[in-house]
C-alpha cells in the first residue's frame, strides 16, 4: 500500500464503483439487468459495494425468456432476497401470450427478448440500464462506450456514438431515450473470474464442472434438460462439463472441463484458446455481424 | 500460481495505451502480434478472421479484421472508431485504445489519448515521418499522455539499416522538443517479422534498447499520478436513512489526486468551510489512506452542507475557483461548429455547469502548429484556444498539472451530444 500502487483488479473495481455512483447521482430512473449469470452477479456485488452502507438505490430487472436453467432462477431469487433489492421480471412468455412478440419456429427466444426489454423500459420509464457486457466478449462490443446512448426506439447507432473522454460520462437523455451503462466494459473473462475468487462470491452450480448428460450438436455439447430434447438419431452421453456463460438453457453449451473450483476455473480460463462466446453460444454463430445487428435493434 | 492469481494484492498493474497510425503503418499487424504472442487472441477469433480473409481472396490473413468490429468498417476496410483491446502478461494487464489515424478521426485519437498512460506512434521506416506522425505526437502531448513510444516499423524492408532508423529518430526527437513530451522511447521493429516486438531482434545488433513489449511491461507509471494535490470531487452523498445508520452521511467519490488520511484537515470548495476527515470508508472496511484511482467514501467530523459537484481539498493547497476559463478545445461535432457567443453545457469532474464562448483566440493547424487568429469558430476535428464564462465556478487546475481536474467535455443542450473536449490552460 505504501507505494500507492493497486492491482489491476482493484483499479477495475474502483472504475466500476465510480460508474455505478455516477449513474445513481445523475440519472432519474436507473435499473440493473440481473439474470443470475456471472457478469450480472459481479455487477450486483459491485453495486452493493458502491453504496454501502446504504442499500442499492435502484431495482434490478430480469428479462425472463422462460428458458433459463432452473438453478439459475433459484440463485437469482436467493440473491435478491439477501440484498433486499427490488426485482422486476419482464416475462417473454407473457409477451408471447399477449401476442406482443411471436416465438420463432426454432423456439429460440434470444432475439424476442429485445422488444420485451424495451417495453419494460418504457413502462417503468427507465433512463439508464446497467448491463454486464464486456468489450472483450465480441468485436462490436469492443467499440461500445461505457455510457452507450439509445434513441427512443432503443437503437444503437455505432457510427454516431458520443465521444467518451477521461471519466466524464455523458448520461443526458431526453424522455424516451436511454443510456445503456456497462460498468464491466474493461474487464476480461479472466478478470471476472479472479474477482469472483478474490471476493468469494457464490455462483450457481452450473458454472462448475460436473458430469452431465449431453448431446453433441455441431461440436457443441448441450446438456439434456427440459429445453434440450434429444432429437432423433442423437446420442446421449455423459461428459464432465461446465458452463462458461449462462444464457438460455436451450442455447448455451457446456465445455469439457474438470474445473470444479474457482481456482481451477481461473487456471483453465487463463490457458484457454477459445473465446467464451465462441465456445458456448449458439446465438452468436449466425453471422460475422450477428451481435452488431442485434445491438442495433436494442439488444444488450 | 492460483494463489497469486486470485489475490487482490497481486501487483499486476494496469497500463492503458493508445495506438495511432493507419493500416498502412502496420498498426493492425502490430496489435495482432501483441495479442497473439501474449495469447490474448483466441483460436476461434483467428479462424473467423482467416475465413473472412480467404473468402475475400486476400493474399494473407488480414489482421485488421480483428480490430475492425463494425460492419461498415469491414466493408470499407477502414477503422472508424476507437476499439478497446485487452491482453496481459505476467507483468501487467494492458488496455489498448486502438484509434484510427486519419485527420478526420482526430476526435477519436483525442478520446483514446485522454485516458492513456502511454501513446504508441507508428511510422513506416521507408517513408519516415509524415504529417500524420507529427499530428499524433502533437495530440498526445496536448492530452499530456505521460509516455510516448515511437515505433519505426517495417525495418525488414530497409535491410534493418541503422542509418535509416537514426535519421527518423533524430528527426522525431527534434520535433518532440517543440512539444511537451516527458518521456520518449524509440524502438526499431518489424511487426510482420516480429523483430523487437516481444523479443529482441537478432537482425539489429546495433539497437541496445528493450523490445516494445518489454518496455510496455517495465515503463514506470506509478509516478505519473498526481499524489501531491488533494482533490476529491464529491460524486454522490450516501445517506442510508436506516436503522443502524441514522445519522450516517458519507461523501462518495474517486480520488482525483493526492493522498487523503483520516485526521487531515480539508476544505470544501466552493463554500470554503473546513473540517477534518473522520474516516475513509469502503465496503471492505476503513482505509488508512486513499489515493487515485480509489473509489471511497469520506466522512467529515463536522456536519457541513456538501453535495455533488463540490470538492474536498487541503486548506493550503486549493483548486482554482473560477468562472473564467481559458482552454484548448478539440471540436467533435459534425453538425455544427463551435461558435463565438455559443452556449453549451459543460461536464467537469462531477459538476455540471453552463457556459458561453466569450472568445475564440485562435484555431491551431495540427499539422503545422500554425495559429489562425482570425478564426471565429471551430469545425469538426479542429483545435483551438477559447475563453469561456461559466454560470457557476469550476473547481479546477491546469490540465498540465492535473488531468483529472483540468479536463472537461462540452455538451450540446439541444440534443445532449458530446460535441467537444476541453483542457484548461
Amino acid at each position: 500500500m505504501s507505494d500507492y500502487r493497486i492491482s489491476h483488479i482493484a483499479a477495475l473495481e474502483a472504475e466500476a464503483i465510480f460508474i455505478f455512483r455516477e449513474v445513481a447521482a445523475t440519472c432519474q430512473r436507473p435499473v440493473m439487468l440481473f439474470s443470475g449469470g456471472k457478469d450480472s452477479i459481479v455487477m450486483l456485488h459491485l453495486a452493493q459495494k458502491a453504496f454501502a452502507p446504504a442499500p442499492i438505490p435502484f431495482p434490478v430487472m430480469h428479462v425472463d425468456t422462460g428458458q433459463n436453467f432452473a438453478e439459475v432462477i433459484d440463485y437469482r431469487d436467493r440473491r435478491v432476497a439477501e440484498t433486499g433489492v427490488q426485482l422486476i421480471v419482464a416475462s417473454v412468455q407473457d409477451a408471447i401470450d399477449r401476442g406482443m412478440v411471436t416465438e420463432p419456429p426454432d423456439g429460440t427466444r434470444n432475439r424476442i427478448q429485445t422488444p420485451v426489454l424495451l417495453e419494460a423500459a418504457e413502462k417503468y420509464q427507465f433512463d439508464a440500464l446497467f448491463g454486464g457486457a464486456r468489450r472483450d466478449e465480441e468485436k462490436a462490443r469492443a467499440k461500445e462506450r461505457v455510457f452507450s446512448f439509445r434513441d427512443d426506439f432503443g437503437q444503437w447507432d455505432p457510427k454516431n456514438q458520443r465521444p467518451e473522454l477521461w471519466n466524464l460520462y455523458n448520461g443526458r437523455v431526453h424522455p424516451g431515450e436511454q443510456i445503456r451503462v456497462f460498468p464491466l466494459s474493461n474487464w476480461t473473462e479472466l478478470d471476472v473470474w479472479r474477482y469472483i475468487g478474490s471476493e468469494s462470491i457464490p455462483l450457481p452450480e452450473v458454472y462448475f464442472a460436473a458430469e452431465r448428460e449431453v448431446v453433441d450438436r455441431g461440436g457443441m455439447l448441450y446438456a439434456v434438460n427440459e429445453f434440450i430434447k434429444v432429437r432423433e438419431g442423437e446420442r446421449v452421453f455423459k461428459e464432465t462439463v461446465r458452463y462458461r456463460t449462462v444464457g438460455d438453457a436451450n442455447l448455451t453449451a457446456g465445455v469439457r472441463s474438470e474445473a470444479s473450483t474457482i481456482d481451477e476455473i481461473i487456471a483453465e480460463v487463463a490457458a484457454t484458446r477459445i473465446t467464451e462466446r465462441g465456445a458456448t453460444r449458439g446465438d452468436d454463430k449466425t453471422s460475422e455481424a450477428a451481435m452488431e445487428d442485434r445491438k442495433r435493434e436494442g439488444y444488450f | 500460481m492460483t494463489d497469486t492469481l486470485t489475490s487482490r494484492e497481486d501487483t499486476h498493474e494496469l497500463l492503458r495505451f493508445a495506438t495511432a497510425g493507419s493500416v498502412d503503418d502496420g498498426k493492425s499487424t502490430l496489435i495482432g502480434r501483441l495479442l497473439y504472442d501474449s495469447k490474448a487472441l483466441f483460436d476461434d477469433q483467428w479462424d473467423a478472421v482467416e475465413a473472412v480473409s480467404a473468402g475475400r481472396g486476400d493474399e494473407y490473413t488480414d489482421l485488421a479484421l480483428l480490430t475492425d468490429g463494425l460492419r461498415s468498417e469491414r466493408e470499407q476496410g477502414i477503422t472508424i472508431d476507437v476499439a478497446y483491446r485487452y491482453f496481459s502478461t505476467p507483468e501487467r494487464k494492458f488496455i489498448i485504445a486502438d484509434t484510427p489515424g486519419h485527420i478526420q478521426y482526430t476526435r477519436n485519437m483525442v478520446t483514446g489519448a485522454s485516458t492513456a498512460d502511454l501513446a504508441l506512434i507508428l511510422v513506416d521506416a521507408r517513408k519516415g515521418l509524415v504529417e500524420q506522425s507529427r499530428r499524433h505526437a502533437f495530440l498526445c502531448s496536448l492530452l499530456r499522455v505521460p509516455h510516448m513510444v515511437l515505433c519505426v516499423n517495417k525495418m525488414d524492408l530497409v535491410d534493418y539499416d541503422e542509418v535509416v532508423f537514426k535519421r527518423i529518430e533524430n528527426e522525431f526527437k527534434a520535433f518532440a522538443t517543440k512539444l511537451e513530451v516527458p518521456d520518449l522511447t524509440v524502438v526499431p521493429i518489424s511487426a510482420l517479422k516480429g523483430d523487437n516486438v516481444v523479443n529482441r531482434s537478432e537482425h539489429m545488433p546495433w539497437y541496445q534498447g528493450p523490445s516494445l513489449l518489454h518496455h510496455l511491461e517495465k515503463v514506470h507509471i506509478a509516478s505519473d499520478r498526481n499524489l501531491v494535490d488533494v482533490r476529491f470531487p464529491v460524486q454522490h452523498v450516501i445517506r442510508p436513512h436506516s436503522g443502524d445508520h441514522h445519522d450516517y452521511r458519507g461523501y462518495a467519490g474517486q480520488v482525483a489526486s493526492g493522498v487523503m488520511k483520516p485526521g487531515d484537515e480539508v476544505m470544501v470548495l466552493p463554500s470554503g468551510f473546513t473540517s477534518k476527515i473522520a474516516s475513509i470508508e469502503t465496503a471492505d472496511g476503513p482505509l488508512e489512506e486513499a489515493f487515485p484511482p480509489l473509489s471511497v467514501t469520506v466522512r467529515l467530523e463536522d456536519e457541513l452542507d456538501v453535495s455533488r459537484g463540490d470538492m474536498l481539498c487541503r486548506p493550503g493547497n486549493q483548486a482554482r475557483v473560477s468562472q473564467d476559463i481559458e482552454a484548448m478545445v478539440c471540436w467533435m461535432d459534425e453538425a455544427r461548429p463551435l461558435r463565438l457567443r455559443g452556449k453549451y453545457a459543460l461536464k467537469h469532474t462531477t459538476a455540471d455547469v453552463r457556459a458561453i464562448v466569450k472568445d475564440v483566440q485562435y484555431q491551431l493547424d495540427v499539422n503545422t502548429l500554425h495559429r489562425d487568429e482570425t478564426a471565429t469558430e471551430l469545425g469538426l476535428n479542429e483545435i483551438g484556444r477559447i475563453t469561456l464564462r461559466t454560470t457557476k465556478p469550476l473547481l479546477c487546475d491546469d490540465y498540465r498539472r492535473n488531468r483529472a481536474t483540468g479536463g472537461f467535455i462540452i455538451i450540446d443542450e439541444s440534443d445532449n451530444r458530446t460535441v467537444g473536449a476541453g483542457i484548461i490552460v
